[in-house]
C-alpha cells in the first residue's frame, strides 16, 4: 500500500494548547452565529436584523436584563446538576425530569404539607421537598446504573417523559384548581411561599440559590477527596476501583446531587415564577443545561456566565417571536450549531495541523 | 367491552405493525451506525428533520414516496454532520449527538413553522397485497399494510442478509470490532464509518416520514415525542441484531397501539398514564436486555464508541 506523499496530517500536542484553549472557543462561538446567520437567510430573514433583535431584546433594556436573569436561573441550577454527573462520565440528561419533580414535590409542600406555616419554615420546606424530589428522580438510573449496569443515558432520558405526564395529570385532575374555569392548574400558593423578588422585577430569590450552590460545589470538587474520587472515576472506572475507591457508593451520591440541583431549579421556578404548577412548565431547561454545562468544560463557576450567555440566546429568541413573529425555536437551533462549533473548535486545542510530504524530497517508491 | 375478542387482538397487532414502523426504521439505522463502531444519539433529531421534509415535500409534490426520498436526504444531511464531527474530527461522540438532537429539534421547529397544522394532500393508504393480504389472521396483521410498512420489511430483510452473510457486511462488523485489524486488511476504516453514520441518518430520516406521512400525517412541532430516543434503547435490547430488532419496534408499537385502543374503548385509567407507558416500557426492556446481555455475552461493538486514528507511522 503506497501512503500518501503529500497532504495534511494531524498531530497530537503534548498538552492542550493553553493560549487556543482561549481563542478557539471564541471563534467557534463567532462562526456558529455566522452558520446559524446562513440558515436564517436561507428561511428568508435578514440575519443581522434577527440577532441585533434578539441582543436588543435581552441585554437592549432593563426589564430584558432581569428576564435574562429570569432565565438565567434554572439554566445555572440544571447546567450544576448536570455537570456534575458528567464530570463522573454519568451522561444524566434527566435534568427536565428532575427539575419537573423537584417542582412537584415543591408544589406539594406549598400547597399542603406546609400550607398555613410562615414564609420561614415553608420555603427551607419547599427547598428540601425539592432537593428530595430531584434526588430520588436521579437515583432511579443511578441505582440501575450501579447495580444493574443499565445505561443512564436512555432512562434518565425517559424519566423525563414519565415526569412530564406525571405533572399533567396533577395539573389536570387531583390538583387542579377547580376555580380555573378548565384552564389546567393547580390554584396559586399561599403568599408566603412566593420567593422574594429583588425590586419590582421578576428576578427571585433563586438566582442567589443558584450562585450560592455553583460556590459550593467549586469548593466540593476542588478541595475535597469526594471531588478527587469523581474525577478519577470519571476517567478510568478501573483505576478508580483498584484505588479501592466505592464506585457503586459515588454513582448513587452523584446522581442523587445531580438530580437535586436540577430539582432545585424545579423549585425555583414554580415558586419564584408561576406561583403554581402549570402545564410546560420548562421550555427545556434540563436540556440546555447540557450545553451550559459542556461549554463551561463542567467548572461550576464557568457555568455562571455561560448559564447567563445562553439566557441571553433564549431571553432573545422570545423576544423575536414577539417582536417579528419568528418562532423562538431559534434559539434551540443557535444552541445546537454553537455546540457542534464548539465540539468541533476542541480538537484545534489538542492537536495541529502539520503538512507532510511536501518540503520532504521525495524518492521513488518511498511510500513501501 | 370487546376485550380479548379474536377482532381485537389481530386489530392490534396490525396497529402495533403501523406504529412500530417509524420505531424499526430509525432503530435499523442506529444499529448499521453501531455497528461501524459509532454511538450517535441524534437519532431524534435526525428523524424530526426527516418527519418535516417528508411533510413538505408531499405538500409541494403529492406524491409520498417522493417525500420519503427527501426524509432520507434530510435524515442523511443531519447526520453527516455527526461523521464530520466524529469521525472526522474525533469530538466527543455523545455529546455531539446531544447537539445534534437538539438542533434538529430546534431547526424543524423554525423551518416547519409555516406549515404546522396544514393537511396534507395524500398520505400513505393501505395496500392489500394479493393472495397473501387473503391468509387468515396473517394476511390482517402483516400484509394490509401501507407502502412504508413494506419497504422496511424490505429493508430489515436486506440489512439481516448484509450483515450476517456478505463480504460488506464482515467489514462493517470489522471496523466496528477491531478497527485496527480491519485498517490492517486495507479498509479505510474512517471513510466507511462515515457511509454507515450517513446511511443510518438516512434511515433515521425514513423513519420520521413513516410518522408525518403515514401514522399522523402532517406536521407539528416535535411530532416523533422521543420515539428517536426509544429507537436508540432498542438496539441494546435487539443486541445489534436486525431480527430482533423487528420483534423490539414492533412490541412498542404495540404498546403505542394499545394506548390508543384502550383510550378509545374508554378504559378508566387517566390517559396520561396510558402515555407513560412506552416509556416505562422502554426501561423495563433495557433492564432486561442489560441483563441478557451481561449473561450471554451478545453485547455491544467492541469498539463502539472510540474514534479510530492509526498509529502515527513516522
Amino acid at each position: 500500500m503506497a501512503s500518501p506523499t503529500t497532504g495534511w496530517k494531524l498531530e497530537r500536542l503534548p498538552a492542550p494548547s493553553q493560549r487556543a484553549s482561549i481563542i478557539v472557543p471564541f471563534v467557534s462561538i463567532i462562526l456558529a452565529l455566522v452558520a446559524g446567520g446562513v440558515l436564517i437567510l436561507a428561511a428568508g430573514q435578514n440575519p443581522i436584523a434577527v440577532y441585533r433583535a434578539m441582543i436588543d431584546g435581552a441585554l437592549g433594556s432593563k426589564s430584558g436584563i432581569a428576564e435574562t436573569f429570569v432565565k438565567t436561573t434554572p439554566l445555572l441550577l440544571t447546567g450544576l446538576g448536570v455537570a456534575v454527573a458528567f464530570r463522573m462520565k454519568l451522561w444524566n440528561i434527566g435534568g427536565e425530569g428532575q427539575l419537573y419533580l423537584g417542582a412537584i414535590f415543591a408544589t406539594w409542600a406549598a400547597l399542603y404539607g406546609f400550607n398555613s406555616a410562615s414564609g420561614w419554615v415553608i420555603v427551607p420546606a419547599m427547598v428540601v421537598a425539592a432537593l428530595v424530589g430531584g434526588a430520588l428522580w436521579g437515583l432511579i438510573p443511578g441505582a440501575l446504573r450501579a447495580y444493574l449496569g443499565v445505561n443512564e443515558t436512555i432512562t434518565t432520558l425517559m424519566l423525563n417523559y414519565i415526569a412530564i405526564q406525571l405533572a399533567e395529570w396533577l395539573v389536570h385532575g387531583p390538583w387542579k384548581d377547580p376555580a380555573s374555569f378548565g384552564f389546567p392548574g393547580t390554584p396559586q400558593f399561599p403568599d408566603a411561599a412566593w420567593l422574594p423578588n429583588y425590586g419590582t422585577t421578576r428576578v427571585h430569590l433563586g438566582l442567589i440559590f443558584g450562585i450560592v450552590a455553583a460556590i459550593i460545589l467549586w469548593v466540593m470538587l476542588r478541595r475535597t477527596r469526594w471531588g478527587y474520587e469523581i474525577s478519577v472515576m470519571g476517567e478510568s472506572d478501573r483505576v478508580a476501583h483498584y484505588a479501592g475507591m466505592p464506585t457503586k457508593r459515588t454513582i448513587l451520591l452523584v446522581m442523587a446531587l445531580s438530580g437535586a440541583l436540577c430539582g432545585l431549579a424545579g423549585m425555583s421556578e414554580v415558586a419564584g415564577i408561576g406561583h403554581q404548577l402549570q402545564r410546560n412548565l420548562s421550555p427545556g431547561y434540563g436540556y440546555t443545561a447540557i450545553i451550559v454545562a459542556w461549554v463551561a468544560r463542567l467548572n461550576p463557576i464557568g457555568i455562571i456566565g455561560v448559564a447567563f450567555g445562553l439566557a441571553v440566546v433564549l431571553v432573545g429568541g422570545d423576544q423575536l417571536q414577539m417582536a417579528m413573529s419568528l418562532p423562538a425555536a431559534i434559539a434551540p437551533m443557535l444552541q445546537g450549531i454553537i455546540l457542534f462549533f464548539l465540539l468541533g473548535g476542541e480538537l484545534l486545542t489538542r492537536y495541529r495541523l502539520v503538512r507532510i510530504g511536501s518540503d520532504v524530497p521525495v524518492t521513488e517508491g518511498a511510500g513501501d | 367491552m370487546d376485550f380479548l375478542t379474536v377482532g381485537f387482538t389481530v386489530s392490534l397487532l396490525a396497529a402495533a405493525i403501523t406504529y412500530g414502523t417509524a420505531i424499526l426504521l430509525a432503530c435499523l439505522g442506529e444499529l448499521v451506525t453501531e455497528r461501524a463502531g459509532v454511538l450517535n444519539l441524534g437519532v431524534e433529531g435526525m428523524m424530526l428533520m426527516g418527519a418535516l421534509a417528508g411533510a413538505a415535500t408531499c405538500l409541494a409534490t403529492d406524491n409520498v414516496w417522493l417525500g420519503s426520498l427527501a426524509a432520507c436526504g434530510a435524515g442523511a444531511a443531519m447526520a453527516s454532520i455527526h461523521a464530520l464531527l466524529t469521525v472526522g474530527l474525533r469530538a466527543n461522540q455523545v455529546v455531539s449527538g446531544l447537539a445534534l438532537t437538539l438542533f434538529g429539534a430546534g431547526l424543524s421547529a423554525f423551518l416547519g413553522q409555516p406549515i404546522v397544522g396544514v393537511p396534507l394532500p395524500t398520505s400513505f393508504q393501505t395496500v392489500r397485497i394479493p393472495v397473501l393480504s387473503e391468509i387468515p389472521v396473517i394476511g390482517r396483521i402483516f400484509f394490509q399494510q401501507s407502502g412504508m410498512v413494506y419497504l422496511s420489511y424490505v429493508i430489515a430483510i436486506v440489512l439481516w442478509f448484509y450483515i450476517a452473510k456478505t463480504r460488506g457486511g464482515l467489514r462493517l462488523r470489522a471496523i466496528g470490532e477491531r478497527p485496527e485489524a480491519a485498517d490492517a486488511m486495507g479498509i479505510n476504516v474512517n471513510l466507511l464509518r462515515t457511509w454507515y453514520v450517513i446511511l443510518g441518518g438516512a434511515l433515521a430520516g425514513l423513519g420520521g416520514a413513516a410518522i408525518s406521512l403515514d401514522t399522523n400525517p402532517g406536521w407539528v412541532e416535535n411530532i416523533t415525542a422521543g420515539r428517536g430516543w426509544i429507537a436508540v434503547a432498542l438496539v441494546i435490547f435487539a443486541g445489534w441484531n436486525p431480527a430482533r430488532a423487528l420483534l423490539g419496534a414492533y412490541l412498542f408499537g404495540g404498546v403505542e397501539a394499545l394506548n390508543f385502543k384502550l383510550q378509545g374503548v374508554g378504559v378508566a385509567v387517566s390517559p396520561f398514564f396510558l402515555n407513560m407507558l412506552p416509556y416505562l416500557f422502554t426501561i423495563l426492556v433495557l433492564i432486561l436486555a442489560t441483563r441478557q446481555s451481561a449473561r450471554v455475552r451478545l453485547g455491544a461493538p467492541d469498539a463502539l464508541g472510540i474514534p479510530y486514528q492509526r498509529e502515527d507511522r513516522g
